[in-house]
């Protein structure tokens, strides 16, 4: 789904560029603040996905070149489509995590996510047992030697992968969407910053790049995914996205490699024999919050 | 032609001015570069200058957008009451309204522009050019209307004043359709507004359907209070006459709009601490603070005591005709809703947020200035707006003054 060829009549297509040249002539003077010809398609790129295959690879060949010359490391940016048959779902087993936010750093170096102001896609909540699953009573910025804290236990909380995503509906430009393979995107070129998507959010799960983004030469991951990890830019937002650029090249999602009491499962919905139906049918699951009917494709579940 | 002649004549008009017209342009232009500077910082470093984060992703500029939107509305909703009460100067009241709508709508969408990361991209958002998410995206929705609704008071507002220019008769079945339709549609930017919160079930603070009545309530507060007062200014130093009884009427129905207002308020509080839900917590961010933070307490208050203050002088015909508390009233609404729509509106709807953690946003330095420079320009529209009109309808400025002061040949 998220790299299609569009089909356009002729007559449409010339609608479309006289569109495009009357979006040019009215843009001109911003344009002549930053008149190269990079800036210049960068700023008439449209939305992902009404782009052709030849303008994808376009996008891509100048997408690298720019985070080459911006960052010094050697970029590929890929925009592999989903794999046939498959939809991804998580499972997070509440009773192994142990609150180590080893994955919510993992994920930001994978991810390329901002240093400053520090941005974590993985927010690991700590709860009282007694209290359950409460927000309200739950504290974010815990600070212990050790973790698991007594009487505690942690709900690490990221994009739930929404199959009915208030995000998307919120968007007043289309730049976020569902995929096939049942991960919600953003194109970060294509957001314009006004974040609707945020506030509709119920699990805090979307992030706003607020200013430049910061990142360690030595600490970038350079294996990126168009819609994925790839560096970028002030005045977007971003999100998880199940590792994108991992999961469709059929590798697991960096958090799930990392987590060091294996609490982190992920798969194929659709595949019967795969370790995440085992857990949905024989387990017992919960999502969160789910009388807003956003029907979560990330479970929660107790494993022992 | 002719119109590009009115605009040429209306230009000397806002150009030409008394020392005191001069001081104040100089004053708004003074504010609008002090807080450009702070939008050009705000350009280069990002949203990173205001106090907004991921917790809090909306602050001033929204708050000042949404009480801008109910103020653009309240204008025309004006003509409503106007046209039963048959008042006597309709015309004017249909003018002088749309002008300060257009100068709110401008306002609203200054602070779009200003509250979005990418504002070079907005191209987006443009229907058939870009790609609007309509019918999903509120949002969406929103800019349309706005941008709808600016385009028709521009009309009405070019089409009045260019005709009386002319000495032309005003052209009634053309017009009143107009203007009608403008009464729904300005009814309606403030309703879709309203949705705009309403609509984000994660947020159960917005998340009540009393959400848009109560918006409608609060800018029939709002809109005409700014209105009042500008009549008066009108009626001392011009000879813009409207019937006193025409002001009080107005002031009349403020003090309604303000009860149900007020009215709507206590049903929600009242659903709030009975039912004692989780969700009674944004309330108490508001009123009594949760733990240790007050921050906004004193904003919740003192916007409810002085909308409660309002709504008394309003409601009492003694103060309601005296001209000294007519206007105290009048400047009490407006910082009551002012406050209300802002802060008091928008920040407990984020605090606590999703995850119910606590950020304490308070609009930064750069907010504050961006704001004021985006209301100085309001004011500015509004000032050489509102002198042309004068002009036009009260000094005499027409074609046939011009013709005879300059003795120019009868254009054919
Ligand atoms: S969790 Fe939030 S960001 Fe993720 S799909 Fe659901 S609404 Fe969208
Ligand atoms: S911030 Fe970007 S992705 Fe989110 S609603 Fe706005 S344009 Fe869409």
């Amino acid at each position: 789904m998220s790299v299609k060829k569009t089909v356009l009549s002729p007559n449409k297509l010339n609608r479309r560029n006289f569109l495009k040249a009357a979006a040019v002539t009215s843009s001109t003077a911003a344009l002549a603040a930053c008149g190269s010809k990079e800036a210049r398609e960068e700023f008439l790129q449209r939305d992902f996905r009404s782009l052709s295959q030849d303008q994808i690879a376009k996008v891509l060949q100048r997408l690298e070149t720019q985070y080459e010359r911006e960052y010094g490391v050697k970029f590929t940016v890929s925009a592999k489509e989903p794999i046939p048959e498959t939809f991804f779902g998580y499972a997070l087993d509440i009773s192994r995590c142990i609150g180590c936010r080893k994955c919510v750093y993992a994920c930001v170096e994978e991810n390329n996510q901002t240093l400053e102001p520090q941005m974590h896609w993985i927010q690991v909540l700590e709860m009282e047992k007694e209290k359950g699953v409460d927000f309200l009573h739950s504290n974010l910025y815990y600070d212990h030697e050790e973790v698991p804290h007594e009487g505690h236990f942690y709900l690490p909380v990221q994009c739930q992968q929404c199959k009915n995503p208030p995000c998307v509906k919120a968007c007043p430009v289309g730049a976020t969407w569902a995929t096939e393979d049942g991960i919600v995107v953003v194109d970060y070129n294509w957001c314009i910053g006004c974040r609707s998507c945020m506030a509709a959010c119920p699990y805090g799960a979307r992030h706003y790049n607020w200013g430049k983004i910061q990142l360690e030469a030595e600490n970038i991951n350079p294996d990126t995914h168009y819609l994925g990890n790839r560096p970028r830019y002030k005045g977007a937002v971003e999100k998880c996205t199940f590792c994108i650029q991992r999961v469709r090249e059929g590798r697991y999602p960096k958090c799930v490699e990392v987590c060091p009491v294996g609490a982190r499962k992920f798969g194929n919905l659709l595949d019967k024999d795969s370790e995440i139906r085992y857990i949905l049918e024989n387990k017992r699951v919960l999502i969160l919050k789910e009388e807003l009917n956003t029907q979560p494709k990330f479970y929660y579940f107790y494993g022992t | 032609m002719k119109f590009i002649r009115f605009l040429k004549e209306s230009f000397q008009i806002v150009i030409r001015g008394s020392k005191r017209y001069y001081l104040w342009l100089a004053f708004l232009f003074i504010l609008i570069l002090w807080g450009g500077s702070g939008y050009i910082l705000q350009l280069k470093q990002g949203l990173l200058v205001t106090n907004m984060r991921d917790s809090v992703s909306w602050g001033f500029y929204i708050g000042n957008f949404t009480f801008l939107v109910g103020v653009a509305a309240a204008a025309i909703m004006l003509v409503i009451p106007a046209y039963i009460y048959n008042w006597k100067p309709l015309k004017e009241v249909v003018i002088f309204g749309e002008l300060l709508a257009i100068s709110a709508v401008i306002m609203c969408i200054l602070f779009v522009i200003v509250d979005v990361g990418n504002p070079l991209r907005l191209w987006h958002m443009v229907p058939l050019i870009g790609k609007l998410n309509i019918p999903a995206s509120l949002l969406g929705w929103d800019s349309l209307v706005l941008s709808l609704y600016f385009l028709l008071n521009v009309v009405v507002v070019s089409y009045l004043l260019n005709t009386l220019f002319y000495k032309r008769e005003i052209n009634n079945s053309k017009l009143t359709p107009l203007i009608l339709l403008s009464i729904p549609i300005a009814i309606g930017i403030h309703t879709v507004t309203a949705f705009l919160y309403n609509g984000f079930a994660g947020r159960p603070y917005w998340n009540s359907a009393l959400l848009a009545p109560k918006f409608l309530a609060s800018a029939f507060c709002s809109g005409p209070a700014v209105l009042i007062i500008l009549f008066q200014i009108l009626k001392k130093t011009t000879t813009f006459e409207i019937k006193q009884e025409a002001i009080w009427k107005i002031a009349e129905l403020m003090a309604y709009a303000m009860f149900i207002n007020l009215f709507f308020f206590g049903a929600e509080v009242f659903k709030e601490v009975y039912s004692n839900t989780e969700h009674l917590v944004h309330l108490k961010y508001l009123f009594i603070g949760v733990g240790e933070n007050r921050d906004i307490v004193m904003y919740g208050w003192l916007s409810l005591i002085i909308s409660v203050i309002a709504f008394l002088l309003f409601l009492i015909p003694a103060t309601r005709k005296n001209v000294v508390t007519l206007n105290i009233g009048a400047i009490l609404i407006w910082m009551g809703v002012y406050i209300e729509k802002g802060i008091a509106l928008l920040t407990p709807g984020f605090t606590p947020d999703t995850l119910g953690q606590i950020y304490i946003y308070r609009p930064s330095a750069i907010e504050v200035k961006v704001s004021v420079a985006i209301f100085a320009i309001g004011f500015l529209i509004f000032t050489m707006m509102t002198k042309i009109a004068i002009a036009i309808i009260f000094e005499d400025f027409n074609i046939d003054s011009l013709r005879r002061k300059k003795a120019l040949p009868a254009e054919s």
